[in-house]
């Protein structure tokens, strides 16, 4: 049972982060109807700045959580900046180009960013110093971390802003006009270029964030790192239904519970010896014959992703079928 | 001279949708544009609204020249659509789709036009918590015109509002355009039921294939036989 509550307060810190993950590619989706690769590679240059300042100011003696702000403070400016530029020099000139432009030109987006952040940081997988110390708490039988607690409460904190921001401002009612009918909205007076814009920059903004969770969450940061985790991102955002910013929250918790929960079972699960089927050698004293380990991880996200695919195309919240690529 | 058109022409299509019409709009003028299906009356009014570039000729709008003016800067000058096909955000509420015609504004009289708006149109009042695509297409109409007025136009370019609705409701439809005007609103309307917008109008235009065949007083339009044999379906 432990290791069931376990799994799901790990699951839950990791699908918070999906989630605000999840969030730059549904608003960008919604908006634009493009699927951002490259914002993944925000993310990862989100964490990238924050492990740059945190390294420098770590022996400066402030207090640890000065330092993670500080880094988190000029990780959002600066994939801001990154998010705007990317609309603004590789989106904005396809806005009407065939659907398959901008798609081919996120994928280059990404990799242009992603050797760009080698060039800067190296290839070698980067440790952030240990500075935040290590405190837990113990929760129906489980430990989760003080970085659990704020992680998963900066998450919700971060979505309760978002959703007030686009259901409750002026901007975020010109900003669901325009990703309905922006023809429309222009001759309502929105300014499209700037909506599209300003949901790039808060998009980035929130990778930026989920960025530096992540490092700091698990230590390190490669220049790589953004793939796979913004890959997972974009299966979190089509579960819960691309374009649906409710959606993308609930896509995000539900896909890091699904993984965290088949990390911790698929082991046993796949367990031969369990069935008999193990080679005796192996299984004699109570032995252990894996056909998949917790290695496995990164599967459960893409199987999700494929099944969705399959079944529920909308995505769980989402009313329209993509007609789109 | 609120509006002024010379010699416009405008592509749509790869054709020659609008082939260098003339028409001015006065303030305070109700005026209608009349014409059958592709005619070109929706072409002429996305180009005055900067949706479409004018490809000769010029058109201008409180004595300024619109070329080259982005779509969303039009409505604070006064100059405001409701588009054909009614162009509600059918998954955003009532409210927020009258909200967002009064989206150039900041001064103070939002609140006060959005309960006008609840006046002119209960249903919408009724509804205002609805997503706009659960509503009839008579009240999507509504919508459409109320939000357009939520913008205090001073040029309101109504494109086919009567298009696809019950005849009670286009008849509700033209007696809510001839309020509109009464009020001081200046008016340009383009219907294809050009009985009923020959009945609201000052004075009209009649487009064909592209060009303006024939102008004048709407009364004399109502009268004229060859209107009468071609858009109100009399035998002379």
């Amino acid at each position: 049972m432990d290791i069931f509550v376990q799994q799901i307060i790990n699951g839950l810190t990791l699908g918070a982060v999906y989630a605000i993950v999840a969030l730059g590619y549904t608003m960008v989706y919604g908006i634009i109807q493009l699927i951002n690769f490259a914002h993944g590679e925000v993310v990862m240059i989100g964490a990238m700045v924050s492990f740059t300042i945190i390294n420098a100011l770590a022996a400066a003696g402030l207090p640890p959580l000065a330092v993670v702000l500080i880094g988190a403070g000029c990780a959002i400016p600066v994939c801001m900046l990154v998010g705007y530029a990317m609309e603004r020099m590789a989106y904005r000139p396809l806005r009407l180009a065939p659907r398959l432009a901008p798609l081919i030109t996120a994928i280059g987006v990404s990799i242009i960013l992603q050797h760009l952040a080698m060039l800067v940081w190296s290839r070698n997988v980067l440790a952030f110093p240990q500075i935040i110390p290590l405190t837990t708490y113990t929760f129906l039988g489980a430990t989760i971390t003080g970085v659990q607690i704020t992680i998963l409460g900066l998450c919700l904190a971060m979505m309760a802003g978002l959703a007030l921001l686009v259901y409750r401002t002026r901007l975020g009612t010109a900003m669901r006009a325009t990703a309905q009918n922006p023809q429309v909205a222009r001759l309502m007076g929105v300014d499209v270029n700037r909506v599209i814009a300003a949901t790039f920059i808060i998009g980035a903004g929130l990778g930026a964030v989920a960025g530096v969770m992540v490092g700091t969450y698990y230590g390190v940061a490669q220049y790589t790192m953004g793939s796979v985790l913004g890959l997972k991102a974009f299966a979190a955002a089509v579960l819960g239904g691309i374009g649906n910013i409710p959606g993308a929250m609930v896509g995000g918790l539900l896909l890091g519970v699904v993984e965290a929960l088949g990390a911790g079972y698929i082991g046993d699960l796949t367990d031969l010896c369990r069935y008999g089927l193990g080679p005796a050698a192996s299984c004699a004293d109570g032995g252990h014959f894996v056909l998949f380990g917790s290695n496995y991880q990164d599967v459960f996200a893409f199987v999700v992703l494929i099944l969705v695919l399959v079944f529920r195309p909308s995505g769980l919240l989402g009313e329209r079928v993509g007609d789109r690529a | 001279m609120l509006l002024e058109l010379k010699g416009l022409q405008v592509n749509y299509g790869g054709i020659r949708a609008v082939k260098g019409i003339d028409l001015v709009v006065r303030e305070g003028e109700l005026v209608c544009l009349i014409g059958a299906n592709g005619a070109g009356k929706s072409t002429t009014l996305r180009a005055i609204c900067g949706l479409l570039p004018a490809a000769a000729g010029s058109i201008r709008y409180a004595g300024q020249d619109t070329a080259g003016a982005p779509v969303h800067e039009l409505p604070r000058r006064g100059l405001v659509m409701a588009p054909e096909g009614r162009g509600i955000f059918a998954q955003l509420t009532v409210e927020e789709n009258l909200a967002m015609g009064a989206y150039t504004r900041s001064d103070a009289g939002v609140a006060r036009d959005l309960e006008r708006q609840y006046e002119i149109f209960p249903r919408l009042k009724e509804r205002r918590t609805q997503t706009a695509g659960t509503l009839s297409g008579g009240e999507q109409q509504m919508l459409a015109i109320g939000r357009a007025l939520m913008a205090r136009p001073k040029l309101l370019l109504l494109d086919e509002p009567s298009m696809g609705l019950a005849p009670r409701l286009v008849a509700k439809i033209f007696e809510i355009v001839r309020e509109i005007a009464r009020q001081g609103v200046t008016i340009l309307l383009v219907e294809q039921n050009a009985r009923r917008a020959l009945e609201v109008a000052n004075r009209g235009y009649v487009m064909e294939s592209g060009s303006i065949t024939l102008a004048g007083e709407a009364q004399g339009l109502l009268e004229n036989p060859k209107v009468r044999e071609a858009y109100l379906g009399e035998t002379a």
